[in-house]
């Protein structure tokens, strides 16, 4: 399959556990990828510290795959010192979101134009399945081990409000769906975010008595429902999935070539 | 020369000085006593088509600037005090993939956040050791404002020629004091520029497979050569590995660049030191301090010496304990409780001749603690 | 645009886990996992080469080959 034009097979078969939603979202950004045409001299994947950084490595693009939370920080210095390449930057919910928290939120207001796919299967599973900012109240971790009682983020609103121009949520098994999210996120000029709900059977499901693979893929397709469907209505527990937030805005680039001009006096 | 001459503050030199060398991307976060290398970067960078960027915090500026080297940039950043603790994460991973950039410390008195507008040396030995892990370092300093311009191109240089971040270590004194600069013209300093790959696009191209002289040249992210970047140990292609042989061998060679190249990398001045049989050795701000001493008990017949240390790591021992074999005492001049004085110890035999002039009440040393000093050494009493 | 007639399942079994996503998600029950646990089409004439198994394999080890279309990995070993 064309696919494969775009990775490293040398790595396969990759490190993930059997049924790990990660390899799904690898799949479907390939596809993304594929249907966008670009050459892989064009983009860049900067990922930071976890299972899910792990994907910067088996795809034959420009691979930067840095330190725990820090991706955006990187990514935003390939992005601003050569602003003609596309940027994506796979995170964990925890790499985004707890270590990296403070550089998802500046890089969502910045409205730099990179894609921040956050592969949320609400555990640290590299160290062996705690809870993550993501994990939800009440869920069960090693770090957890009388029920979790920290609430989680709501990523898309986050995004929303620290910024973000594009936001968008699926799930692995929304499989074609998250791939043309991914595209059109690299297509977006200004700061996308892509929120995946991805399952980590081994940690996340095990512990929590959510089943094998396709049962916690199941499990998506019955509890999230598309943005403001009649369903969400009935059932308010529903997750939402969708485009959250499409917008025009100044990209931060485009912004600084202005100053460049400014201190030019006018001259570009 | 019109334009050329300048009554300047460090902090200020230190941009010039970063401009001269190529630098065309900069990022930081504001701290005293660094921040007007930020506000001065803001102003010069977009006025050469380069790019500024305020980051959310220091951890995030390193990064920033490790990002922008590889699409082929020269880059730096500026600290001081706790921002560079907050920097040594970045540090390291700039270590581990060979990245060159360039880190600014102006040191403030420490620990924590300490005394920020008061100077301080206390960051030496966390320049050296702030990294976790075995690792090598390159550090640099300056007393003066020509020298400031000196050492930050040099770091440059050096940072390009090893593929290695350097540091470097200037003080409150020197990078809030105003005096004069020359800027040098265009060639008089020596400009090492990035050493790209001549390996055509097709071609296995090794990211890190040193050369025959040890360099490794670089290729820009976006260009032809795709290739891997990690902090973990990796391969020549930059991909992980764990293999004993390959860590063994990488872990060698990021201590061995520099440490058999420590004679390039040296930088020192001296004073009086043929006949002298009392050697001060210094650095930074503290250096003018032991110069006005030096020069001072010069007028009076006094067999002074001083050697200004503009390079601390690699620490130059071979120099240290040449410039010191005739020395009866050996005197080191720094404003922290004997970060260099431990060096200089291990550098000379009869360790017992080297004592320690110091200050760490954040104010700055001058030429009369120094004497105050020697004279108790010396037995005369205060 | 005509229907897509199928000509192979090509199954990578060097890289598939044998996690059972696909067969799990195939609307026609045509795949099964062996006894090493590796996929493998058990009813290939019922398939309808809707890929759902293709798009959703985390090991990237299944494609659907179809008639107008010949595998991309032509000549090279997957």
């Amino acid at each position: 399959m064309a696919v494969k034009d775009y990775i490293r097979e040398r790595f396969f078969p990759h490190l993930w556990c059997p049924g790990c939603g990660h390899g799904i979202v690898l799949n479907s950004l390939l596809r993304a990828v594929e249907q966008l045409g670009m050459s892989k001299n064009e983009i860049v994947m900067v990922s930071g510290i976890g299972c899910s950084s792990r994907i910067s490595g088996y795809v034959d693009f420009h691979t930067l795959h840095t330190l725990h939370g820090r991706a955006l920080a990187f990514a935003t210095g390939v992005k601003m010192s050569k602003p003609e390449l596309n940027v994506i930057v796979p995170m964990g919910d925890g790499d985004a979101l707890a270590i990296g928290g403070n550089h998802f939120i500046h890089a969502a207001r910045r409205n730099i134009a990179m894609t921040a796919l956050v592969m949320n299967n609400r555990i640290y599973g590299m160290t062996g399945g705690q809870y993550s900012p993501l994990s939800g109240y009440g869920c069960q971790a090693t770090t957890s081990p009388f029920g979790n009682i920290d609430y989680s983020f709501d990523i898309a609103e986050l995004a929303k409000a620290a910024g973000a121009t594009y936001v968008a949520r699926t799930t692995t098994y929304h499989a074609k769906q998250m791939t043309e999210m991914i595209r059109d996120a690299v297509l977006h000029d200004g700061f996308s975010v892509v929120e995946i709900l991805t399952q980590c059977p081994t940690y996340y499901g095990r512990r929590n008595r959510l089943g094998d693979a396709a049962e916690m893929m199941d499990w998506y397709k019955s509890h999230t429902t598309p943005i403001g469907s009649k369903a969400k209505e009935e059932n308010p527990s529903l997750i939402e999935r969708g485009v959250f937030v499409q917008r025009d805005k100044p990209e931060y680039c485009t912004e600084y070539d202005k100053v460049i001009e400014k201190a030019r006096g006018g001259q570009a | 020369m019109g334009n050329q001459l300048k009554f300047i503050q460090g902090n200020e030199v230190c941009v010039e000085a970063a401009l001269y060398a190529g630098l065309d991307f900069y990022a930081g976060y504001p701290i005293t006593p660094s921040t007007e290398v930020a506000e001065h970067m803001a102003k010069r960078l977009p006025q050469i088509g380069g790019k500024f960027l305020q980051m959310e915090d220091e951890i995030a500026s390193v990064c920033a600037i490790v990002g922008a080297s590889l699409t082929g940039h020269k880059v730096m950043t500026a600290t001081s005090g706790p921002g560079f603790s907050l920097m040594q994460e970045g540090l390291g991973y700039a270590i581990m993939a060979e990245i060159p950039c360039v880190i600014v410390n102006v040191q403030r008195g420490g620990p924590s956040t300490g005394l920020p507008t008061g100077p301080g040396q206390g960051d030496v030995l966390q320049a050296r050791w702030g990294v976790h892990g075995d690792h090598s370092i390159i550090a640099l300093t300056a007393s003066t404002h020509q020298d400031v311009f000196e050492m930050t191109v040099h770091a440059f240089n050096m940072a390009e020629m090893f593929r290695t971040p350097v540091i470097l270590l200037f003080d409150e004194v020197i990078g809030h004091m105003r005096e004069k600069l020359i800027i040098p013209e265009e060639g008089e300093i020596q400009v090492v520029d990035r050493l790209r790959t001549s390996v055509k696009a097709g071609v296995d191209y090794h990211p890190y497979l040193p050369r025959e002289d040890g360099r490794l040249p670089m290729s820009d992210f976006g260009s032809e050569h795709r290739y891997n970047v990690t902090g973990l140990f990796h391969d020549m292609w930059g991909f992980p590995t764990g293999n004993p042989g390959v860590v063994h061998e990488l872990l060698r060679h990021l201590n061995d660049k520099i440490k058999n190249n420590a004679e390039t990398i040296t930088r020192y001045k001296e004073y009086y030191l043929e006949d002298a049989r009392t050697v001060l050795i210094s650095y930074g701000c503290s250096a003018r301090s032991a110069l006005h001493v030096v020069e001072n008990r010069r007028a009076r017949g006094e067999r002074l010496g001083l050697l200004e240390l503009q390079s601390l790591w690699p620490f130059p021992y071979g120099l240290v304990e040449e410039k010191c074999a005739m020395a009866r005492q050996i005197v080191v001049v720094e404003m922290n409780m004997g970060q260099i004085t431990r060096a200089v110890k291990r550098a000379v035999p009869e360790p017992e001749r080297v004592v320690l002039a110091n200050r760490i009440d954040g104010v700055f040393i001058t030429p009369t603690d120094i004497k105050n000093i020697l004279r108790l050494f010396q037995g005369k009493g205060v | 645009m005509a229907k897509a007639k199928l000509k192979e399942h090509l199954i990578n079994r060097e890289w598939c886990k044998g996690c059972g996503i696909c067969v799990h998600f195939c609307p026609k029950n045509v795949l099964e996992l062996d006894a090493q646990e590796k996929v493998f089409a058990a009813r290939p004439e019922d398939c309808i080469c809707c890929r759902l198994c293709e798009i959703r394999c985390p090991d990237l080890a299944i494609e659907i080959l179809t008639e107008k279309q010949e595998a991309s990995e032509n000549g090279k070993s997957a």
